[in-house]
């Protein structure tokens, strides 16, 4: 797609750190050795119905909070389109469903958890409190689901009807989702610090979850955080050449230089296969800052929106929290941020972020 | 940039064929494919009614040529075959340097085999064959159709529960009239679980004696299973290459009920907007609709408020319609674009496909579904209708080229 830039103009994160309120930021980090990142939650009622808030599934829960929150730093009241993007879906409700299925051999069952198991829940149940009656689309594409709902919503923008779309990436993690991915080797089989995942040098990473949305626009406000300028999807690339050439079109298509990349963000997660290929990426931009931020968010399919999430905090503060650095001087403004994330290397995802002036 | 998005090939598989072909026949013979559960051992077999196709999963892999069924999901398997025929028919070279896409859409995903893995799960964490859980999420069948089908330029998956392939033709419409992509090759899959058995079950909006959509007796749906796979081409692409077109993707449009989880609004509200959007974006009156392909799943609620959305939208003037998921059951993500096909045969074969096991008007509404097949019928627009849980509703108009 022609480089069309979107304004990034309300946030709402809900992460394994304290992030909900946009007011501080990565000051203080949770650090814990149980390798798995379990978001820190809100009091639901301050978002829910206290009748709803009982019998609603969290990952509901997470994703209208943390959605009414954006929606009200943006002064947003109703977004011309909702568009989520998930991994998993509602997991908790699939293993509730599936478990009485299970247990009670077909008998004796509740609708309440199949029906919540749809992937479009979120999207839906946000639409539902919003009374919001436009369009309403859910991704469901591992490493691509965020970026597919960004792409969807920056095609909205350009087709010129729909001026502020919420969208969000969001994923839960399950104890039963966590040891079964534990049998697919997908985290550290040793008890790791999260916040020094990087040192391990073993195979795995720490398991994350969050619900993390954003209000983007045509329009830029006071308000704007940071503008998308473009995005680039890579499909299981032949190898990381490949993406260093999509990365470095997508640059100059718009008109600047792998130079002028103050800071790249790296989806790096402690896995030392996955790494590698960061580590590979980053020649190609020598002159640029180094962070990155799966050990504060832990991995998961939608962690890119964690990510979004940093680099629009650091555009608009023009400040690079010191946990997330990796390698550089940070000691330039920040103009523009290249944020490069991998989900086990079958998709990857480049998204280039500026300042908005 | 472009104007119009065309549709050059189709390709199916259902209860009622495994080809395009096949299903064209049945339509044309007005044959269900409605019948008894035999995929998987429940307590509902014999007593609840299945649309299946005809295959067993041993039986897709050797019709699509796979090596194994290793990692293969059933519900990838359709979608395999489904994608491959539309390629095919299209005559589309993927090697010619244009920018080709795959969007999927699906419910279950890998739900039918994940399901077998969480039996064994439950009892012990350590127990499950791990082949049967890495293909659980809805991404894993469109991974595995992209590489059987060597297309990688742009693959994404859309799951909003049964209007999701509906959905996947818009976004690929949508890319195409942007310039993002040429060609894009959408569509869905899902196939029957007993996840998605019982959990409409619990609903209670299964009919036991089958599907009966638009009658005053009706009693529920009918699950089925399928993928069907549609190749939009822009209208530079479809000149340039003089290519045969199908039909011309005129119209589409979404919106949210916003009233409940499951049920539709009384009014239809989201039904109304998603088919003013789409005519809006045609540029047709309603007037111009030759035929109504009903989402029409039999339940008692989706077609009393589907039906008032309809009066409001035509009038007194409510074009000829039908509900095809008496033939096919209702196949969940995969509806939208199996309906789109079957839209297309309608204006291919000049006739109107029948509304099956319809005996007795709805006393709420005007209008009565065809209830014999129609044939030597000017089909010139045909609007399609999918409506899924979330209030996720979207309309497609297909038009004569």
């Amino acid at each position: 797609m022609p480089p069309f830039p979107i304004y990034i103009n309300g946030l709402g994160n809900i992460s394994p750190q304290k992030t909900l309120g946009n007011q501080t930021f990565l000051e203080e980090v949770v650090g814990c050795e149980t390798n798995i990142l379990k978001c820190q939650e809100p009091n639901y009622r301050d978002f829910v119905s206290g009748d709803l808030v009982r019998r609603m599934s969290r990952l509901i829960k997470m994703g209208i909070s943390a959605s009414k929150v954006c929606l009200q730093d943006a002064e947003c009241q109703n977004p011309d389109a909702i568009i989520t993007g998930t991994g998993l879906g509602c997991v908790e409700d699939t293993e509730k469903f599936l478990t009485c299925m299970i247990k009670n051999n077909e008998e004796f069952l509740t609708p309440t958890s199949f029906i919540q198991s749809t992937h479009n829940t979120v999207g839906a149940q946000i639409a539902l409190m919003l009374k919001c009656h436009n369009y309403n689309f859910t991704y469901v594409h591992r490493g691509f689901s965020f970026e597919s709902a960004l792409l969807d919503a920056r095609l909205q923008i350009q087709e010129g009807d729909l001026s502020n779309i919420l969208v969000g990436g969001i994923d839960e993690m399950t104890n039963n989702s966590f040891l079964i991915t534990s049998r697919l080797g997908h985290w550290k089989r040793k008890s790791v610090n999260n916040l020094r995942i990087l040192e391990s040098g073993t195979k795995g990473s720490i398991a994350g979850e969050g619900a993390s949305f954003f209000l983007v626009s045509g329009n830029k406000t006071s308000r704007t955080y940071a503008v998308l300028s473009d995005q680039a999807m890579i499909l299981r690339p032949r190898g990381i050449p490949e993406v260093i050439t999509e990365c470095t079109k997508m640059v100059d298509q718009n008109n600047l230089s792998m130079k002028e990349i103050d800071l790249v963000l790296l989806g790096l997660n402690g896995d030392c296969i996955n790494d590698k290929h960061y580590l590979q990426f980053i020649s190609a931009l020598p002159d640029s800052d180094q962070g990155y931020f799966k050990h504060l968010c832990g991995e998961y399919q939608t962690a890119s929106s964690f990510g979004l999430w940093l680099a629009s905090m650091i555009l608009q503060r023009q400040s690079v929290p010191e946990v997330i650095r990796l390698k550089g001087k940070f000691n330039r403004p920040i103009r523009t941020i290249l944020l490069y994330n991998h989900y086990q290397n079958l998709n990857h995802t480049l998204a280039l972020i500026s300042r908005a002036l | 940039m472009a104007d119009k998005v065309y549709i050059t090939g189709i390709g199916i598989i259902s209860a009622i064929g495994n080809n395009v072909e096949n299903l064209e026949k049945s339509l044309l013979a007005e044959r269900s494919g409605i019948g008894e559960i035999s995929l998987f051992p429940s307590i509902h077999k014999g007593k609840i009614p299945l649309a299946e196709v005809k295959l067993s999963n041993q039986q897709l892999v050797e019709l699509c040529g796979a090596k194994s069924d290793r990692f293969l999901t059933r519900t990838s398997l359709l979608g395999m075959i489904a994608a491959r025929e539309a390629l095919v028919k299209s005559g589309v070279n993927l090697e010619d340097g244009y920018k080709t896409g795959l969007i999927s859409a699906t419910t279950v995903g890998g739900m039918d085999r994940s399901e077998g893995f969480f039996h064994k799960y439950i009892s012990n964490p350590a127990k499950g064959r791990l082949r049967d859980i890495v293909n659980h999420d809805c991404g894993d069948s469109t991974e595995r159709i992209a590489q059987f089908s060597g297309i990688s330029d742009f693959v994404t998956t859309i799951s909003t529960a049964c209007s999701s392939s509906a959905n996947s033709l818009m976004l690929g419409a949508r890319l195409i009239k942007s310039g993002v992509l040429d060609r894009v090759i959408a569509g869905g899959t899902d196939s029957v679980t007993r996840f998605t058995l019982n959990g409409f079950n619990t609903l209670m909006i299964l009919d036991k004696e089958g599907c009966k959509p638009f009658d005053e007796n009706r009693a529920g749906l009918t699950i089925g299973e399928g993928a069907a796979f549609l190749v939009l081409e822009s209208e530079e692409l479809v000149k340039k290459m003089n290519k045969n077109v199908l039909a011309e993707f005129t119209g589409y449009g979404n919106a949210n009920d916003a009233y409940h989880q499951t049920a539709s609004s009384p009014e239809g509200k989201g039904a109304m907007l998603a088919m003013f959007k789409a005519l809006q974006v045609s540029g047709l009156n309603p007037s111009n609709i030759s035929y109504i392909n009903v989402h029409g799943t039999g339940t008692q609620n989706n077609d009393l408020s589907e039906g008032i959305a309809i009066e409001k939208i035509f009038g007194s003037a409510i074009p000829p319609f039908s509900s095809t998921k008496s033939f096919t059951g209702h196949t969940l993500g995969a509806s939208g674009a199996i309906e789109a096909v079957i839209s297309i045969l309608a204006m291919k074969n000049h006739c109107l496909f029948p509304n099956l096991n319809w005996t007795t008007p709805m006393k709420e509404l005007s209008m009565q579904p065809i209830k014999k097949i129609m044939k030597n019928v000017e089909v010139n627009h045909v609007l399609s209708n999918s409506f899924g849980f979330g209030g996720n509703n979207s309309t497609l108009i297909l038009s004569k080229p």
